[in-house]
């Protein structure tokens, strides 16, 4: 339960093994590279990796294209349950083995993206035969070949003119002329509702004058040439295409049979990754010519361990020491099997910053109880918790961030068993409805506690109850963060006195006749604890009025206001503790919704097909109902952390730890032992 | 069948169609949003998708109190209650307040959630503080529910 205590590591060593140690380092992933200004001497090189690292980044990036491609021509079967698998584990001797056969993978890599593009090629090529087998349609009645001049005496024009019936109309215009141009014909060979497109016959001494006609009516040549009869063109225009599909299924081929190399362009891959991250380390590296150095965090538990093995194999000097006071180190938290869970929600909101301490282990306890009084179905959480202990049985090598999730809903799963049982919802009411329906017997499932729909009173005053335990707890933090510092006055003045003054308050409310007549409980104090109580809530009451403006000594006017101004936060006390009430809203959400459930499972009757109805209504409204409520469950319950637990003491805001480490996308390597 | 079981079931009503107008409305907003950041990053779809039924509850805590109404004056069970016309009126009045706070809340908690849902495209590891924002709006809808159960709860049939 702790933020793990960091170390700085400095490393100084011969250039020989510079390459062996930054491999080491980064399959250990243990060590934050960082440098403090003061490390940096004046007159040491870095060495510019740039491009090595931008050619490494791109070898990979090729690679993850060309498996892009495999998997769109051979797609790898995949299930919804292998995102939760993880990456597979590769043995170091197979891994040695195809980083040293990098180049015939990186051949295929190449091949694969050269197919792809000739696959492309080839089909912008189909697609352009295409088209033109689209313009010549207009000419498919032409039965001379469309680049035809004429013959001996005659000129033939081919074309198209805007509009329709224009066959006539030529025939009109070209008799008009000052010379009338005879002997002409003019025949149409399609109309669409565009053009009209002719073949128009002269003598070829008329040749230019009817050309000068027709171009005056917007005469175009056809938009194709060829030096086939249409139908002969469309043909073969038709091969073409057939052609180029037989050429992109051979490239598929071709490609679909690289696909046994897939698992080796997967591991080249991150093998060029991992080569980019260790060029991007030597790049910050200050040299000489013939050592380096090398600085950075490391945490302590491991931070002898590295240095030891280190020295053994290398000739290098490496020396471990304590952090500066001001250091702001990187955070890494470590808790027990149970709380780890949670780390994943600690780190949403923040991690905790410098001299702050990991909540990790307190919040957990009250994530899961709060969790489960939410969603408060015995049924529901046996399907989470059951299903969470499948996915973590099955997949051993789940991603430990995913692992830890769905930990905390196996967790989370119980505790709502825990609170299903407690309150007697199993699917709801579904066994009474069910004995109703159908066997026509009344049998009721007794809560092993209350049933909150019957007695809402009662479990709102838990409710507000377990929320004032929880922030009580968060307070007591403060106090303990406090101590810590040994910040004895503000253990006194920020958090004695809010114990004070809020205790004598509930004291002092509890035997009152209105909380009788909204709870229906009757507390019975005697005069002795309730003068008590009075004493306590005044006692806190002062010492908020006086101590809260404290650090702004200026005028006793200024501090007083202050103080009052700092009472005033008991509105915020109480809407923290009013906010719990969600604990009762949203249990009971949930087992009314699957009350509603049930009810219109049943509303079909005793009868075969009753039974049906009743099952298909209960499989699809019980989902529903158990996706909406477990996501109202989370968020509410990150909510009363986020807001009103941390908002008690904790602020967060450190800086993640980051170390230096194989960041490998399709694989694991196996550690060299 | 008396003027009270009108108001009642007017009530019931109330509860019903406001809070899940507001929560049509919220997810209508905050879908779109999503629709959007799934349309450059497919791999967000989880992420949104939860941020899109944020303003879902608001309809669902409408429903709740409707259906305690109902079994309240034994509409679902047959035997309906006789209720005066006072009655009636009482559990239309204790039904206002989950729906109308849900008619609002589940708009601007839509609204939230679509900026929400800005987060997560630009930062997606920002989540959890993402999705703290859309949550301080339903505490409204909560506090409203709450009341409403507790008076429908609370009125003698």
């Amino acid at each position: 339960m702790a933020v793990l205590k960091m170390q700085r590591i400095s490393l100084c060593g011969l250039n020989r093994d510079r390459k062996a140690i930054l491999e080491r380092l980064q399959e250990l992933g243990m060590v934050e590279i960082n440098f403090r200004k003061k490390d940096i001497i004046k007159g040491l090189k870095k060495q510019d990796t740039t491009d090595q690292k931008n050619d490494f980044e791109k070898r990979a990036q090729k690679a993850d294209q060309a498996l892009e491609i495999l998997n769109r021509y051979a797609p790898e079967k995949t299930s919804l349950l292998d995102s939760l698998a993880g990456k597979p584990l590769i043995e170091r001797e197979k891994y040695r083995e195809t980083v040293g056969r990098q180049d015939e993978y990186l051949d295929a890599v190449n091949k694969i993206l050269e197919l792809e593009k000739q696959i492309s090629e080839s089909r912008s090529e189909a697609a352009k035969y295409q088209n033109q087998i689209e313009m010549l349609q207009p000419w498919m009645s032409l039965d001379v070949p469309m680049d035809i001049t004429g013959t001996r005496q005659t000129r033939v024009l081919l074309g198209t003119i805007t509009g329709q019936a224009a066959e006539e109309h030529i025939r009109t215009v070209l008799k008009e002329q000052k010379q009338p141009i005879e002997n002409v014909l003019v025949q149409t060979i399609a109309v669409d509702k565009d053009q009209t497109c002719l073949a128009v016959i002269c003598m070829k001494k008329d040749c230019e004058a009817v050309e000068d006609v027709l171009r005056g009516l917007g005469f175009t040549k056809p938009s194709i040439q060829t030096s086939r009869i249409p139908q002969e063109e469309e043909k073969c225009l038709y091969d073409e295409i057939r052609m180029c599909e037989e050429r992109q299924e051979a490239y598929r081929n071709e490609i679909i049979d690289l696909a046994d190399l897939r698992a080796d362009i997967k591991l080249i891959s991150d093998y060029y990754r991992m080569m980019a991250g260790r060029y991007e380390v030597l790049g910050q590296l200050p040299q000489t010519k013939n050592t380096f150095a090398l600085s950075g965090y490391v945490p302590e538990r491991v931070a002898e361990a590295i240095r030891q093995e280190i020295m053994e194999k290398y000739t290098a000097d490496v020396r471990i020491e304590e952090l500066d006071e001001k250091e702001n180190a990187p955070v890494l938290l470590k808790n027990n099997k149970f709380s780890e869970s949670v780390e994943g929600v600690v780190a949403s909101f923040g991690l905790p910053k410098k001299g702050e301490f990991d909540p990790t282990l307190i919040m957990s306890f009250f994530y899961v109880f709060f969790f489960g009084l939410m969603l408060s179905d015995a049924a529901y959480g046996a399907i989470i918790s059951i299903g969470c202990a499948f996915a973590l049985l099955k997949f051993p090598r789940m991603d430990a961030g995913l692992r830890k999730s769905i930990k905390m809903f196996f967790w989370c799963g119980l505790s709502t068993v825990f609170w299903g049982v407690m309150f007697g919802g199993y699917f709801g009411d579904v066994v009474t409805v069910v004995g109703r329906t159908f066997f026509g017997k009344e049998i009721t499932v007794d809560a092993l506690w209350f049933i909150p729909l019957n007695d809402p009173m009662k479990m709102l005053m838990f409710s507000l109850l377990f929320g004032l335990i929880h922030l009580f707890t968060g307070l007591a933090l403060k106090g303990y963060m406090m101590l810590k510092d040994k910040d004895i006055v503000g253990f006194i003045s920020d958090v004695v006195s809010w114990f004070l003054f809020l205790i004598g308050l509930i004291l002092i409310l509890l035997p009152t006749s209105l909380f009788y007549s909204i709870s229906q409980m009757e507390f019975d104090f005697g005069p002795g604890l309730q003068m008590a109580a009075k004493v306590m809530a005044v006692v806190g009451a002062v010492i908020i009025l006086v101590m809260s403006g404290r650090r702004k000594k200026k005028k006793i006017g200024i501090r007083l206001a202050l103080g009052v101004y700092d009472l005033y936060n008991i509105t915020g006390w109480l809407s923290d503790v009013l906010s719990y009430s969600r604990l009762l809203a949203l249990g009971l959400a949930t087992g009314v919704i699957a009350q509603v459930v049930n009810q219109m499972g049943s509303m079909v009757g005793k009868s075969v097909f009753g039974v049906i109805f009743f099952i298909v209504v209960f499989i699809v409204g019980h989902i529903l109902n158990m996706g909406i409520n477990v996501l109202g469950a989370y968020v509410h319950t990150n909510r009363l952390q986020f807001v009103e637990f941390f908002g008690k003491f904790y602020e967060g805001g450190g800086k993640p730890f980051e170390p230096f480490m194989a960041k490998t996308k399709y694989v694991d390597i196996q550690e060299e032992k | 069948m008396s003027m009270g079981m009108v108001y009642a079931l007017v009530g019931a009503a109330v509860a019903v169609l406001f809070a899940g107008m507001g929560s049509s409305i919220g997810v209508g907003t905050a879908g779109q949003a999503a629709s959007g950041v799934v349309s450059q990053d497919p791999g967000k779809f989880g992420k949104v998708l939860i941020m899109q039924l944020l303003p879902g509850t608001q309809g669902i805590y409408g429903l709740l109190v409707g259906f305690i109404t109902l079994s309240k004056i034994g509409l679902l069970g047959g035997g309906a209650a006789d209720l005066s016309p006072e009655t009636g009126l009482m559990i239309l009045a204790a039904c206002l307040p989950v729906g109308l706070v849900g008619l609002v809340s589940g708009i601007h908690q839509g609204k939230t959630s679509a900026a929400a849902i800005g987060i997560i495209a630009k930062k997606p590891e920002q989540f959890g503080k993402a999705m703290l924002f859309p949550a301080m709006v339903e505490t409204y809808a909560i506090l409203s529910l709450l009341i409403s159960i507790l008076a429908v709860s609370a009125i003698q049939v």
